[in-house]
């Protein structure tokens, strides 16, 4: 009976890790993946013995380098040494006696960053396949996770309706800090550095920042605890594109002493194509490096590391518009303005970004329950954007933006029993410079900012079923910036009588100002998790997030090509607050398993744009938005399920809808994602070389709920002055997609294992526009792409 | 007791690095490229009164309109050739973007368009009028006027327009594409 309930119990506890201290729980395989029932497991001076289905899971194991014996009779044994700091999960692939000891494979994972929310998390496998993609690209295999793009390369997070500066970016524990507030901007990340990537929908960690409306996106790298030294190198051919990528990485671990890990990648890619024409310009470059060594000892830790991404990013000729007229022709004429043919080559309009990392990172472990790290991050952003402009000037950027970052962070974690404390200080330091030799007034100001953090999170486990996490963070960020003002612009808007304090120097039609602005923000959240007895786990969580302007927010100030639209900021802005209510539970049967979660996000203050009458310049009449605020709700559900049909076969559903609202002005926000599902069938066999083929079908809805910014222009038509309405305001029409992915794998030379893959986007070449890209007035979106991909463990 | 020692040291590290902020001296930027005026000068064939057409926008895409002015009527049965020029006026001297347009010869063109009773516009046909590749770039025009009419004029520079698309090289912009550079109308009167 006791044992029978002891089984319960680690059925439970498979795949949720429900309790703060280190819990090493896994999978012992045969290397044909069949689970080896009743393996031995030994660790330290606990033992274990694996179920029917292979898991295993020992509680309680004290910190520090613990020995691991895992044995089953007529499979060759294993033994290693693990460092233990953490919840651990090993998985282990046993070989037969006759044949040599090939592989373990071994997976950190960290302490949960909040226990009352279910992380999602995407697995390197996953992440491989997306090899040539991007960050966002990636991430959308999460439901409630879309994409913000333009064109078909800059691709940002969108989590549950909300992206930008609510998403924060951590990437190795850096936030990441490279113009994230404009829209055109997509994270500076070599999405082949990810080993792991998790998203938290909700501004509950926050050990990362207390500003996170929407939730955060958290990028782990590889890290080899176990004496060891491979390498893999990933070539992808993509057909639409015409080329492809090719990264490669070697990692040396060592449990005591030196490690290493040197990633490089390359890719390039020429126009992309629709069904029915080249997107002119939309090649891109990347070229990337990151590198770090660790020296491990029994009481501490050192890291050093580096990272480099450089990138050319070609925009959409035909998305560089003049004014209100030129953005019809283009909405109507339902072509691009420029089609040429098939090339390489990338014009202007183009982004030219650089992103360097460079941090430090010392761990202390005081005992076996406490821990102190030490993190300085330095990073320098380097942004050139080209635009079309006349004769020699295309050489000049149009924008020129260094953004250099300083970073400490200082963290300390402590568990004793069921307690388990993380406190922590940071520290950023930011200066952004943006070069007048543009001979263009800059979308945002040269400033420097100053960040300081302290937070404290606790969590509790009541009882084995039940923990209760709380945390709680305050902020202080001081803002100083330098900008002109056209005069008129300054009456305009009521500066002269607001902020006269600001004004520092006087030129002609311009003044100089020296706005500064001083935020002291508080954020908290708290939640718990309940395990009940049939593998059911309830989640819920409150969090209170409060985000300060961001630069662009506060001082934009000038026309945005693509939208035929002056964008103004408000110095009078104040910061938005966010209260999240969400919830999860999560069941699991023997082969069904059913995530559902759905959450109200209250906002006070929310910033967003908002047309607010018209200005006619040279070029002719613009409408003017201008950042306002005011209060909104969003609220959602995302469901995801996975069904285990049998050994072979296995189908996943996932969809998620969200709805946003302007609750003072009661129309709905503009750009929130419409409903989408994917759904997903996979077949696969271990006795055909690994062999595993699946189909993917992806749904977007068309967006009903939409706030109508359409306007009136004059055009003339035969002779006569006629107004006509630009509709900027309508969501183009839901479409379906259809993918697939097949891989096989085979020994190649000694110890390499090769994975071969095939793989289709959008199988029927299907034509369509998405509503969250900020090309859609100009092009469609990608046809089809035939993938090839190589990939070489060794 | 651990916090407050962590404090300590994120304030010593915030004070020594805090030191290093540094402001940029700043002039305003120089704007080369922008547009502030538009003149378009129509002088009769066989004497009589300059018409000058002008909107000038000092303050770019702030929030002042551009000033719009028309120096007088057109005299009814007279021929007018048409010299278009373009200034930066946010400069000083200012700078004659006219210049670049005819040294960029092929990858501009400038668009009439009339509304109301008025004659339609068109190119003129003197050789400076044209690009290396025979197409037209549209600074002169010739505006001829028979009887009492009004309307609007509408002149449009478009900056890598499709100068071979159809109908394009006799001003017609449906087909044009490409970017407007600038865009201003102008109400005239004929008597």
């Amino acid at each position: 009976m006791l044992k029978k309930k002891y089984l319960i119990f680690c059925l439970l506890l498979f795949n949720v890790y429900l309790f703060s201290q280190n819990t090493i729980s896994g999978k012992i395989n045969n290397q044909e993946n069949i689970p080896l029932e009743g393996s031995h497991i030994h660790i330290g001076k606990k033992t274990a013995t694996s179920d029917a289905l292979g898991n295993y899971i020992i509680k309680n194991v004290t910190n520090g380098k613990v020995k691991v014996h895992v044995s089953y009779i007529g499979y060759q044994s294993i033994d290693t040494l693990v460092g233990l700091y953490n919840d651990l999960v090993l998985n282990f692939k046993l070989k037969e006696l006759t044949l040599r000891l090939n592989e373990i494979n071994i997976i950190q994972s960290r302490n949960t960053i909040n226990k009352s929310v279910l992380e999602q998390k995407i697995k390197t496998e996953t992440i491989e396949k997306y090899s040539s993609q991007s960050l966002g690209d990636v991430l959308k295999e999460i439901a409630g996770v879309t994409a913000l793009k333009t064109g078909s390369t800059i691709v940002k997070p969108v989590i549950n309706g909300l992206y930008g500066n609510r998403v924060p970016v951590i990437n190795n524990n850096i936030r990441m800090e490279d113009q994230q507030w404009g829209s055109e901007h997509s994270p500076s990340f070599d999405i082949n550095a990810a080993a792991k990537i998790t998203v938290i929908k909700g501004a509950s960690g926050l050990q990362f920042g207390g500003d996170a409306v929407g939730g955060l996106v958290i990028i782990e790298p590889i890290t080899v605890k176990k004496d060891t030294l491979f390498g893999k190198t990933i070539l992808n051919f993509d057909s639409n594109g015409r080329a492809g990528s090719l990264s490669s990485s070697i990692h040396k671990g060592k449990l005591l002493g030196w490690s290493w890990n040197a990633l490089g990648t390359f890719k390039y890619l020429g126009d992309r194509e629709t069904p029915n024409y080249v997107l002119s310009n939309s090649g891109n470059r990347e070229v990337n490096f990151s590198g770090d060594m660790k020296y491990s000892n029994k009481k501490y830790d050192f890291t050093g590391y580096y990272s480099y991404y450089n990138a050319q990013i070609g925009i959409l000729r035909a998305s560089h518009t003049g004014n209100a007229n030129d953005l019809y022709n283009s909405i109507n004429n339902m072509i691009p303005s420029v089609v040429k043919d098939f090339t390489y080559n990338i014009e202007n309009p183009k982004q030219e970004v650089k992103h360097h990392i460079l941090k430090a990172n010392y761990n202390y472990y005081f005992d076996e329950t406490a821990s102190l790290a030490i993190q300085y991050a330095f990073q320098f952003n380097k942004r050139l954007e080209f635009d079309v402009r006349r004769g020699k000037n295309n050489d000049r950027p149009a924008l020129d933006l260094d953004l250099k970052t300083h970073a400490v962070n200082i963290d300390y974690k402590k568990n004793v029993h069921d307690w388990s404390i993380k406190s922590g200080a940071n520290t950023v330091l930011q200066d952004n410079f943006a070069n007048p030799s543009t001979g263009i007034r800059p979308l945002i100001p040269s400033y420097s900012k100053i960040d300081v953090g302290l937070y404290s999170i606790v969590s509790h486990n009541f009882s084995d079923s039940f923990t209760l996490e709380t945390g709680l963070r305050y902020d202080f960020s001081k803002i100083d910036a330098t900008k002109f003002y056209f005069k008129s612009l300054w009456d305009e808007k009521g500066y002269n009588s607001n902020f006269a304090d600001f004004v520092a120097g006087d030129y002609a039609n311009q003044w100089l100002t020296k706005p500064t602005f001083t935020f002291h923000n508080i954020s908290s959240s708290i939640g718990f998790h309940k395990v009940f007895e049939n593998d059911l786990n309830w989640y819920t969580n409150l969090s209170y997030a409060a985000r300060n302007p961001n630069p662009s927010e506060l001082f934009s100030d000038g026309l945005h090509h693509s939208l035929a639209v002056i964008e103004l900021g408000d110095l009078a802005l104040d910061k938005e607050t966010s209260l999240k209510i969400s919830t999860t539970i999560q069941k699991k049967w023997n082969s069904f398993s059913v995530e559902i979660n759905p959450y109200v996000n209250a906002i006070q203050n929310y910033m967003f744009l908002r047309p607010i009458g018209f200005e006619t310049t040279i070029r002719g009449a613009f409408p003017v938005w201008q950042y306002e605020q005011t209060n909104a709700r969003l609220a959602g559900i995302d469901t995801q399920t996975n069904w285990k049909i049998n050994s072979h076969w296995n189908h996943s559903l996932a969809f998620a809808y969200v709805n946003g609202k302007d609750l003072t002005q009661n129309i709905p926000l503009i750009d929130i994602s419409p409903f989408t599902a994917n759904t997903k069938i996979q077949y696969s066999n271990v006795k055909w070389n690994h062999f595993l083929i699946e189909v993917k079908g992806e749904l977007v809805g068309q967006q009903k709920q939409f706030p109508n910014n359409n306007y009136t222009t004059n055009i003339i038509v035969n002779n006569v002055l006629t107004p006509i309405e630009v509709d900027i305001s309508t969501p183009p029409a839901s479409y379906e997609l259809l993918h697939m992915y097949s891989e096989v794998k085979f020994k190649t030379f000694h110890k390499a294992i090769t994975t071969l893959a095939f793989s289709v986007q959008n199988i029927l070449n299907t034509t369509y526009r998405d509503y969250l890209n900020r090309q859609r007035f100009f092009a469609d979106e990608m046809g089809r792409n035939f993938q090839i991909q190589l990939k070489i463990n060794y | 007791m651990k916090n407050s020692k962590i404090l300590l040291i994120t304030l010593l590290i915030l004070l020594t690095l805090s030191s290093c902020s540094s402001p940029y001296d700043t002039e305003p930027i120089v704007e080369n490229e922008v547009i502030t005026t538009i003149s378009l000068v129509y002088t009769p064939e066989g004497g009589g009164t300059t018409i000058t057409l002008e909107s000038k926008d000092l303050d770019g895409d702030g929030p002042k309109a551009p000033i719009v002015n028309v120096s007088g009527k057109f005299a009814q049965g007279k021929t007018y050739t048409g010299v278009l020029t373009f200034l930066n006026e946010t400069v000083n001297p200012p700078v004659d973007i006219t210049k670049e347009i005819k040294e960029l010869a092929l990858e501009h063109q400038i668009f009439y368009q009339r509304a109301g009773t008025i004659n339609s516009i068109s190119y003129a046909d003197t050789a400076s009028n044209f690009d290396s590749s025979g197409k037209p770039i549209g600074l002169e025009s010739v505006f001829t006027t028979t009887r009492a009419a009004s309307g609007s004029i509408k002149i449009i520079l478009k900056h890598e327009p499709n100068k071979s698309g159809a109908n394009v090289a006799f001003g017609d912009i449906t087909n044009a594409g490409g970017s407007t550079d600038a865009e201003v109308v102008f109400n005239i009167v004929v008597e």
